[in-house]
C-alpha cells in the first residue's frame, strides 16, 4: 500500500469527537491561567490574541484540507466538521474577551468601533460571515441545502479566513512580519481556489464541481 | 574498649533538597554581583516631589515586563529578553544646537547637582493602556538651562542611541532609525518634564530606557524617548519617529486627550495594567490628568489640529 493510502486509512479509524474535546481545553486552560495570574502584566490581550490567533490557525488547517487531498491524496475530510466548529468556537470566544474582558462592556464604545475602526468592522464581518457556516455544519443542513447549495454557501469560508488575516495585519502599529505571512498562507489558499474555479481542468485528480 | 558500631541516624530527608540549595546559590550569586557591581547597583536617594500621584504604582514586574521598546522588538516581552545586551556604561550624552555651553557629557555629569526626585506619574500609552510609575530623574529645565538655552531655540530634539548590533530591532527598518523624539521649549521647560534615570529607587531597567530618557506624563508614552544620546536645541519643529511613519496617526504633539481618537481605536478610555482580568476600563483624563500644569501651554490652540 502507498504511503499515504496507508495514512488515509489509519485516519478512517480515529474517531472525531475527541477533536471537540480537545479542542474546549486550550481555552479552559487559557482563562485559568488568566485567573491564577500567569499570563503576565496584561492577561486581557494574551487571551484575545491567543483565542484569534488559534481560531486563524484552524481556519486555514479547514481551508488546507481540499488542496492536501488535491495534490497530496491526504484525506483530512471527517475532521474538517470539528476543526471549522472549533474555529467559530475560538473566535466567539476571542470576540466575548474583547467585548467583556477588554471594552469592560462598554457597549456604546464598543458598537463605535465596530462601525468606525476597519480593523474591527473586518473581524465583525469575518465573524458575522461565520455564523451560518456554523449552523449549517451538521448532517441535517447539508441534507436540507442539498450538497451543491451546502457546498456554495461554504465557500464563504474563504472571505472569512481572508478578512480575518487582514483583521490581523492592519491593527499592528508597523506592518510586521507574522500577522502579514499569515495574510499571504491564507491569499495563496484562497488564489489557488479561484484558480481551480476559472480553470477546473488545472486541478489534478478532482472533477469538476467536487 | 570495644569500637562503637557506627549507626546512621541521618536519613534522605535530611538532605538538603536540590530547589533549595539551588536557590541558596542563586542567592550567593546574586549577592556576588551586587558587591561586584558596587555603588553602581546602590539605591538611589531621592528626594518626594508634590508632582507625584497618591496613586498606587504598578509593580516592578509590570513596569519591567511589559514595555514597548521597538529597538528591541515589537513584543511586549521583547525588551525584557533582549535588552541585556546594551551597554549603559560608559555613556554619552551630546548637548548641542542653540546653547551657550555645547558639549558632550556622561549621565553623572549631565544631572549632577540638579535635584534627584523621585516623580510618581501616571504613564499613558497610544496603545490605550496605562500605568502607574515611580520615576527617579531631574528637571529636564535644569539640565537645558545650564547648557545656555540661547533666544532662538524653539524646540528640543532627543535621539536614541544606535546599535544595530546591541539592538536587534534597529536591524529591521520597521521605523526610520535611530529613533527621535521633540518638544517644544515650553513643553520641554515645564517642571513635569523629567530626565530619569531610576524607577523604584533603582537604577533604571535597560528595558525601561537606560541609563537616561525623557518621562512627559501628559503625553501619550512614545513621546518619552529612551537611552537618550543627543539632546538639540532648534529653531524648528524636528521630525520625529511615529510622525514620520504615520503622520495621521502620531501627531507632534500627542497629548494625551480623550476627545481625539487615534484613527484605529478610541482614546476615550483605558486599561491599567495590573489591575486584574475583570477590571475594564477607566476614563481617559485630559492632558493624562496633569491639565493644572500644562493646559495653559496650550490656549488657543486647536488640538484636535494639532493633536
Amino acid at each position: 500500500m502507498a504511503p499515504v493510502a496507508a495514512v488515509n486509512a489509519a485516519l478512517r479509524r480515529v474517531p472525531v469527537w475527541p477533536l471537540y474535546v480537545l479542542g474546549i481545553l486550550p481555552p479552559v486552560w487559557l482563562l485559568w491561567s488568566g485567573l491564577a495570574d500567569r499570563l503576565g502584566a496584561d492577561p486581557v490581550k494574551v487571551i484575545e490574541h491567543r483565542l484569534g490567533l488559534w481560531g486563524l490557525w484552524l481556519l486555514v488547517a479547514v481551508l488546507c484540507v481540499t488542496p492536501l487531498r488535491r495534490y497530496a491524496g491526504l484525506n483530512l475530510l471527517r475532521f474538517r466538521r470539528a476543526a471549522g466548529l472549533l474555529a467559530f468556537f475560538y473566535i466567539l470566544l476571542h470576540l466575548l474577551t474583547w467585548l467583556v474582558l477588554d471594552m469592560g462592556l462598554l457597549l456604546g464604545q464598543a458598537l463605535e468601533d465596530i462601525a468606525k475602526r476597519p480593523y474591527i468592522t473586518i473581524g465583525m464581518a469575518s465573524f458575522l460571515a461565520m455564523v451560518p457556516l456554523a449552523a449549517t455544519s451538521n448532517d441535517l443542513s447539508v441534507r436540507r441545502l442539498g450538497a451543491a447549495g451546502w457546498r456554495r454557501l461554504h465557500m464563504l469560508t474563504y472571505p472569512v479566513a481572508l478578512l480575518g488575516a487582514l483583521h490581523f495585519a492592519v491593527q499592528t502599529k508597523t506592518w510586521q512580519m507574522r500577522p502579514l505571512a499569515y495574510l499571504a498562507v491564507v491569499a495563496g489558499l484562497v488564489a489557488l481556489r479561484l484558480a481551480w474555479l476559472r480553470a477546473p481542468g488545472l486541478a489534478p485528480g478532482r472533477r469538476r464541481g467536487a | 574498649m570495644m569500637p562503637q558500631h557506627f549507626k546512621p541516624d541521618l536519613r534522605w530527608s535530611d538532605t538538603t533538597p536540590k530547589h533549595v540549595f539551588l536557590n541558596r546559590r542563586r542567592f550567593i550569586a546574586a549577592a556576588t554581583a551586587a558587591l561586584a557591581a558596587g555603588p553602581a547597583m546602590a539605591r538611589l536617594q531621592t528626594l518626594p516631589s508634590a508632582y507625584s500621584t497618591d496613586e498606587a504604582p504598578n509593580s516592578l514586574e509590570d513596569i519591567t515586563s511589559y514595555n514597548n521598546y521597538y529597538e528591541f522588538g515589537t513584543g511586549k516581552g521583547d525588551p525584557a529578553a533582549a535588552a541585556g545586551a546594551l551597554a549603559t556604561s560608559p555613556w554619552t550624552v551630546t548637548v548641542d544646537g542653540l546653547v551657550d555651553r555645547p558639549g558632550t557629557y556622561s549621565v553623572e555629569e549631565l544631572i549632577a547637582g540638579l535635584p534627584l526626585e523621585e516623580r510618581i506619574y501616571r504613564f499613558r500609552c497610544v496603545e490605550a493602556w496605562s500605568m502607574i510609575v515611580p520615576w527617579a530623574g531631574v528637571e529636564l529645565s535644569g539640565v537645558l538651562k545650564r547648557a545656555g538655552v540661547r533666544p532662538g531655540a524653539k524646540f528640543v530634539a532627543f535621539q536614541t542611541v544606535m546599535r544595530p548590533e546591541e539592538m536587534p530591532g534597529q536591524r529591521s527598518p520597521i521605523l526610520d532609525w535611530p529613533y527621535r523624539e521633540g518638544l517644544r521649549i515650553d513643553e520641554a521647560m515645564n517642571p513635569l518634564t523629567i530626565l530619569a534615570t531610576g524607577l523604584y529607587g533603582e537604577p533604571m531597567p535597560n528595558q525601561n530606557g537606560a541609563p537616561i530618557r525623557l518621562v512627559v506624563p501628559w503625553k501619550y508614552g512614545f513621546k518619552s524617548i529612551k537611552a537618550i544620546v543627543r539632546i538639540s536645541l532648534v529653531a524648528d519643529q524636528p521630525p520625529t519617529t511615529w510622525n514620520m511613519m504615520a503622520p495621521q496617526e502620531y501627531g507632534f504633539y500627542s497629548n494625551v486627550n480623550p476627545e481625539v481618537d487615534h484613527p484605529r481605536w478610541s482614546q476615550a478610555t483605558e486599561r491599567r495594567i495590573g489591575a486584574g482580568l475583570f477590571a475594564g476600563r477607566q476614563d481617559t483624563i485630559k492632558f493624562n490628568g496633569y491639565g493644572e500644569y500644562v493646559a495653559d501651554m496650550y490656549a488657543g490652540m486647536d488640538l484636535a489640529k494639532f493633536y
